[in-house]
């Protein structure tokens, strides 16, 4: 017998509307209903796509032109396939050998680093600098974009030292989840060298609009912490987001996209 | 200690207990990753040869981890309980994978196992595991008793229990409550109704514990609830009143791994007596939930032994469980895909790495659980997760956890759904936590023969479980 009734389906949608849970789905014996079934393994299908295939360089290369801040500056990490990139975390925060970053001196450098959603940098990564530049170009000299391939946050910590940047925004492709796949990271490192730890930076997570947080909104957060970061003199821990006027705000964590961490942990 | 194993002709040599545990584990990305892996088949092979050879003897006089500057060490030798290991003392490696197969045959295996589990180190359960195939940890594994208890009994024979997990991005109560009546509606909830929490903020902690506890309290449910949230934020809300039944903690296997999560032994302990003293379980008196999982010492650099050589994540992973069994908990589970692929690369790695998690629990004597999950970056999908949860259920798992549609939408991760268990529950002849399913069937949500029964919750007192949540 099936228990997602049509009976049943006014109570759940209501129920609905407080949560993305996967909630009242019926059942056929013990089972998950096919429609059920087909929808997880979908939404699983594009969750995966989004981690492997890879970003079409040439394609952001030609939107970042456009911007207007310079040539784009084209990098990769030392893990040389998605395999390894997935395998050694760690060769993803190393440039491979070779590198060459031009040395800027500017008071911005921005990096749009594929992470574990290139899916991501691709919809929303030549927007969202856009929408960064125009918040940030009036007030500070910002470097060449680099676009980063086979990248974890921690490559910009390379990549920022050689040019010699003095506050870092990482664009990153974050981790696909079964409900957003698409979904963009701003990594915010003041002074960037490599050692750097997640400890010092700043996160604006959750950035796709139109579900998440919106690209103007994500920029202006952005601008916010570079304000506090050079009146600080160092990001992370020590620097809050006070881009928020509102003098009681939701319960903390319930505000989406601006996160001290990176993904929800467990303690 | 050099140890020389030849296979097939070649000569592969091993320099001490840390490098011949690391190699002779089956591959894993961990381990890859730490740079112990075993380079070649070949190697691997060879150190299990060497590894079945040790005597068990070897694991009290030679260090993993150093005893001067890790309290877990510490823990593991100065508790050792002599008398239980002279059953075995004169065993090796493989011999004693030899007895305990033989006990997994034996009418009253059971008995001696439990007999056998203070005697035995972590290092040496670790070993053992090494070397033995998928079967053989299955086998053995069915053949252990552990059963606690809180205000339901967890690892009863034929029981599998469920964590429902409702968790929330935002903690907001009436879509954790919606998850809750959709878990309860199917069967689920017997070991613990957990959440994780989007903030480790001691108010929307207890607004979380006051939601649960008015739910059970409401519906008559014997079940326990937790949020787990950082033992210390749970220590101050028993401070503060709130209505704690169980206190969480992860942990780990070095002392280094377990401060980077904020705890050592003697807050944990703090932690389980300041909880056990509120009374507040109704069958027993098991307090404590603690996860584990495989690379949590790796992801924190804390993974190193004796002369500085990384110790294999498993060997370690394992070492956590003498911080378990210390404390008496309830439940104990493994998160054991949740961590990535650079720990557990595939489907494969991850069942093995689920059956060596649950069965080095388990004989140590640990009621241990396993969240059956995956990350979208690793090469794994529900087909791996069915089988692992089938394989575990075979193994006599006292419990899994299970969130709506497998879909955890706060951690961003797949787990079980209720309706895996379900049908594991039915394929295996399985039923709920004693207590639980007097109550599914006080309620009419299952019959007498544990059959989910065509139950309407619009037309029942649990219908407003989730609406008369105050927002």
């Amino acid at each position: 017998m099936t228990s997602n009734s049509p009976v049943g389906q006014d109570f759940w949608d209501e129920l609905r509307r407080t949560t993305q849970a996967r909630i009242g789905l019926g059942r056929t014996g013990t089972a998950l209903p096919t429609r059920r079934v087909l929808e997880l393994a979908g939404a699983h299908a594009a969750a995966r796509d989004a981690v492997h295939i890879p970003l079409d360089v040439e394609r952001l290369a030609a939107q970042v032109r456009e911007i207007g801040i310079g040539e784009p500056v084209l990098a990769t990490s030392r893990a040389s396939s998605r395999d390894e990139y997935l395998r050694r975390p760690d060769l993803g925060r190393q440039p491979a050998p070779g590198t060459d970053i031009p040395e800027s001196g500017a008071d911005i450098g921005l990096v749009l680093a594929d992470g574990l959603s290139p899916t991501a940098l691709d919809r929303h990564g030549a927007a969202l600098l856009a929408e960064l530049v125009s918040w940030l170009r009036d007030r500070y000299t910002l470097a060449p974009p680099i676009i980063a391939t086979q990248a974890r946050v921690g490559l910009g910590d390379h990549l920022g030292a050689a040019a010699r940047v003095r506050t870092l925004l990482v664009i990153i492709g974050e981790r696909p989840g079964l409900s957003v796949s698409d979904s963009l990271g701003i990594y915010l490192t003041h002074l960037p060298r490599p050692g750097r730890t997640d400890a010092d930076r700043n996160c604006i997570s959750n950035i796709h609009p139109p579900d998440g947080l919106g690209y103007a909104r994500a920029a202006q957060v952005a601008a916010g912490l570079v304000e506090g970061a050079r009146a600080l003199g160092r990001s992370g821990v020590d620097l809050k987001d006070r881009s928020r006027t509102e003098a009681l705000g939701p319960p903390s964590g319930s505000e989406p996209g601006i996160q001290p961490g990176h993904s929800p942990r467990r303690r | 200690m050099i140890h020389r194993q030849q296979v097939s002709g070649v000569t592969y040599a091993f320099d001490g207990l840390v490098e011949v545990m690391a190699k002779a584990t089956p591959l894993r990305s961990g381990d890859q990753l730490a740079g112990c892996a075993a380079e070649s088949d070949g190697e691997r092979a060879a150190a299990g040869w060497v590894l079945a050879d040790l005597p068990l003897e070897v694991f009290l006089n030679e260090e993993i981890v150093p005893y001067d500057t890790d309290e877990v060490t510490r823990l593991i030798i100065d508790g050792h309980d002599r008398s239980a290991f002279s059953a075995i003392s004169h065993l090796t490696v493989g011999g004693l994978r030899d007895w305990l197969m033989e006990m997994a045959a034996h009418d009253h295996g059971a008995e001696h196992l439990a007999a056998v589990a203070p005697g035995l180190t972590p290092e040496m359960v670790a070993a053992v595991s090494k070397i033995m195939r998928n079967q053989d940890l299955i086998a053995v594994s069915a053949a252990v008793q552990v059963t606690t208890a809180f205000r339901t009994t967890i690892g009863t024979h034929g029981t599998l229990a469920t964590r429902l997990q409702p968790n929330h991005p935002t903690d907001d109560p009436r879509g954790i409550a919606a998850a809750v009546l959709d878990g309860l509606l199917l069967g689920c909830g017997d070991a613990v109704i957990g959440i994780n929490p989007a903030t480790d903020s001691p108010q929307a902690t207890a607004d979380l514990l006051h939601l649960l506890d008015a739910i059970r309290t409401r519906y008559d449910i014997p079940a326990q609830s937790c949020v787990l949230s950082h033992i210390t934020t749970t220590l101050g809300l028993v401070e503060a009143g709130a209505p704690v039944d169980l206190v969480f903690q992860s942990i780990a296997g070095t002392e280094g791994a377990n401060a980077a999560f904020g705890v050592n032994l003697q807050l944990l302990r703090e932690g389980n007596e300041a909880v056990r003293s509120l009374g507040r379980g109704t069958v027993g008196d098991n307090v404590m939930y603690l996860e584990t999982g495989q690379g949590s010492a790796l992801s924190s650099g804390t993974h190193l032994g004796v002369g500085g050589a990384p110790v294999d994540q498993q060997t370690l992973e394992t070492r956590a469980y003498a911080v378990a069994r210390d404390l008496r908990p309830l439940l104990v589970n493994t998160v054991v895909g949740f961590i990535g692929p650079e720990y557990l690369y595939d489907g494969k790695q991850i069942i093995r790495a689920g059956l060596e998690d649950h069965f080095c629990g388990k004989l140590l004597g640990l009621p241990m659980g396993v969240d059956v999950c995956y990350t979208n970056h690793a090469e794994a999908d529900q087909n791996d997760m069915d089988s692992l949860l089938t394989l575990l259920a075979a193994a006599r798992v006292p419990f899994v956890i299970a969130v709506p549609g497998a879909d955890d939408v706060m951690l961003g991760y797949q787990s079980l759904s209720f309706h895996d268990v379900l049908t594991t529950r039915r394929t295996l002849g399985l039923r709920p936590a004693p207590e639980f399913d007097a109550w599914l069937r006080r309620v009419g949500i299952v019959d007498d023969a544990g059959r989910l029964t065509p139950f309407d919750p619009t037309t029942s007192p649990l219908r407003s479980l989730a609406s008369a949540v105050a927002p």
